[in-house]
């Protein structure tokens, strides 16, 4: 049984019917539930839906043997897995955003909000800026403009949030978008099944950038 | 002193398993203090899994640690005066930062070091030892092998610049094709330098089949001799039965700075993470000048805690309740019934009900009798 870790959300059903245009098919998923676990015996698949976030975690633990999780997830929490594929789905770029004019007054410690620390920590080390990080969980948009921060770091996707908030992007760090990965041990003893998923999947990756 | 090994927790059972077949080897056991200077963990970060250690000042003002490894004590302590090979194992604790609570925790290690003058035979049976030990933990193994000097050959081959190497290492370790060329371009380099790298993220599979691929890269890079050398150290397997239990994969990787040629990692049908890694260092001990080359590998105990399939959710096999008119003498007849059967039993006057048993008797003064009782 091939064990398969979705995230849950409008990216996870994007996911799934490239996984069912590839023959990997469960149609029970489609059924207006709650429930979170689906099966397909004869081909021997499981799917679940899971916390976006978590997808890696699911994998890395080999609770899922494969799974679909964003960049921004697999750069922040840095997973033990293999990331096989880039399906070139859920674009976005992690940059950093400031308020319109904003100048980096570099005597001072930059304050930069952020719910991705490791990702900003090391954007920040790599061009030896010193800052203090300020670990938010959401409404990021709203630190600069209650002085809170300096800057924030955090996923573009469109810039709709960043420009009604005056904000805009003064660097994209690292383009984002959504990658199958694989439990290291997993792929050994189940290769077969996860090498043609990964072909198929990358077969639909490449038609969609021609 | 008979041991019965149904008794023990996976822990113990394991290490009397790979113990013996160590020893049947000629390796001996390397016994070793809990405590090293911090010194030696601060010159050698890098080896280090993680670079949090235990700290301590002893009596005597030294900054003291908990060992976090193995490897370099067991170098720093041998004789650099010693000719030939010397091969020992050792069963230790270390002390390491778990990722999940980042904390420290304690994990008990099996492993063996194979030291000084190593040749082909030694790092081969360093790899059938490595197989064996996978083979007593379970029937579902793969022992998953690379060459870590092809590997280096291969990366040398598109760029000399460390920040660049160190990322396209890191696609090597993460089967990543997808990110190689992003990162070719951004550093301008030629996207078709890294065509036989490609190739080797791509290659995995049986020794054979892996040998013969590589040969497509023979003709451009300078890897023919390590290829040579890495299949003559496989080669311990013929007519072992083992295998097909063998998979070269080039993404077992690890740092140059102390390991070279040989690097592999043993993974168990069940277990998510690797519970077996090791390499030839000769980096690391002719650094530290204790010989000129080394091999050893580490079975991590705490990972296949949860290959034990013994535990029945039952304390012990009989509770023997007895009251207070019963004497010591009456009450060890009784007992000795029940061991004389096989079965353990817990004798109490008056037991935890937290506990749980298959059978359940009391002593009275008409004899032995059983009894309902329902948690």
């Amino acid at each position: 049984m091939l064990n398969i870790a979705l995230p849950k959300g409008r990216l996870g059903e994007k996911v799934y019917n490239m996984f069912e245009k590839a023959g990997f098919e469960c149609p029970s998923i489609k059924e207006n539930n709650r429930k979170l676990i689906f099966e397909n015996s004869e081909l021997g698949i499981r799917y679940f839906w899971v916390k976006p976030s978590d997808v890696a975690i699911y994998v890395e633990r080999g609770a899922a043997d494969i799974g679909v999780a964003g960049k921004d997830i697999l750069l922040e929490y840095e997973p033990d897995v293999y990331e096989l594929l880039d399906l070139g789905i859920g674009k976005c770029s992690m940059c950093v955003a400031a308020p319109k004019g904003f100048r980096d007054d570099t005597k001072r410690t930059l304050r930069v909000a952020t719910k991705f620390s490791k990702i900003a920590q090391n954007y920040y080390s790599s061009i030896g800026r010193d800052i203090d990080i300020i670990h938010l969980n959401g409404s990021i948009e709203i630190a600069p403009i209650l002085d809170l921060s300096d800057v924030i770091v955090d996923i573009v996707e469109t810039g709709t949030t960043l420009k009604e908030n005056d904000l805009e992007v003064i660097k994209k760090i690292v383009p984002i978008s959504a990658r199958l990965i694989s439990n290291k041990s997993g792929f050994k003893f189940k290769s077969q099944m996860i090498e043609r998923v990964t072909s198929e999947l990358r077969r639909q990756a490449e038609d969609r950038n021609d | 002193m008979k041991l019965d090994l149904k008794y023990l927790d996976s822990t113990q059972r394991i290490i009397f398993s790979l113990v013996p077949l160590y020893s049947r080897y000629g390796y001996t056991p390397y016994k070793m203090g809990k405590f090293e200077e911090y010194d030696l963990y601060s010159k050698n970060k890098d080896f280090l899994v993680s670079d949090s250690v235990i700290t301590f000042t002893d009596t005597n003002g030294k900054l003291m640690a908990l060992k976090p490894d193995v490897t370099l004590s067991i170098i720093k302590n041998s004789d650099p005066s010693a000719s030939g090979v010397q091969k020992v194992y050792y069963n230790e604790n270390v002390y390491r930062v778990s990722k999940g609570t980042n904390t420290f925790k304690e994990i008990p290690q099996v492993g063996l070091e194979c030291i000084g003058e190593v040749d082909t035979f030694d790092r081969g049976e360093v790899l059938l030892l490595a197989a064996k030990s996978l083979e007593t933990l379970s029937d579902s193994f793969v022992l998953e092998v690379s060459h870590l000097g092809i590997l280096s050959a291969v990366i040398d081959s598109i760029t000399q610049s460390y920040g660049v190497k160190k990322k396209l290492l890191d696609c090597v370790n993460e089967k990543n094709l997808h990110s190689v060329d992003g990162i070719l371009k951004e550093n301008n380099i030629s996207s078709e330098l890294a065509e036989p790298l490609k190739h080797l993220i791509n290659l995995y599979g049986a020794p054979q089949k892996v040998f013969k691929e590589l040969e497509q890269l023979e003709s451009a890079l300078p890897i023919k001799p390590l290829a040579d050398e890495f299949k003559e150290a496989l080669s311990i397997f013929e007519g072992t039965g083992l295998e097909d239990r063998i998979l070269v994969d080039f993404s077992a990787v690890g740092d140059f700075n102390y390991y070279n040629g040989i690097i592999f990692n043993g993974f168990i049908n069940g277990v998510p993470h690797s519970v077996l890694s090791g390499g030839q260092y000769d980096n690391l001990i002719k650094k530290m000048k204790r010989g000129p080359r080394a091999i050893g590998f580490a079975v991590y105990l705490d990972l296949l805690e949860r290959l034990d399939t013994q535990y029945d959710g039952y304390d012990a096999d009989v509770l023997l309740v007895y009251g207070d008119s019963s004497d010591v003498k009456e009450i060890k007849a009784a007992q000795e019934k029940f061991l004389n059967e096989g079965k353990t039993v817990l004798c109490a006057n008056n037991f935890n009900t937290n506990l749980k048993f298959r059978e359940y008797y009391k002593l009275e003064k008409s004899g032995v009798i059983p009894f309902e009782y329902n948690a």
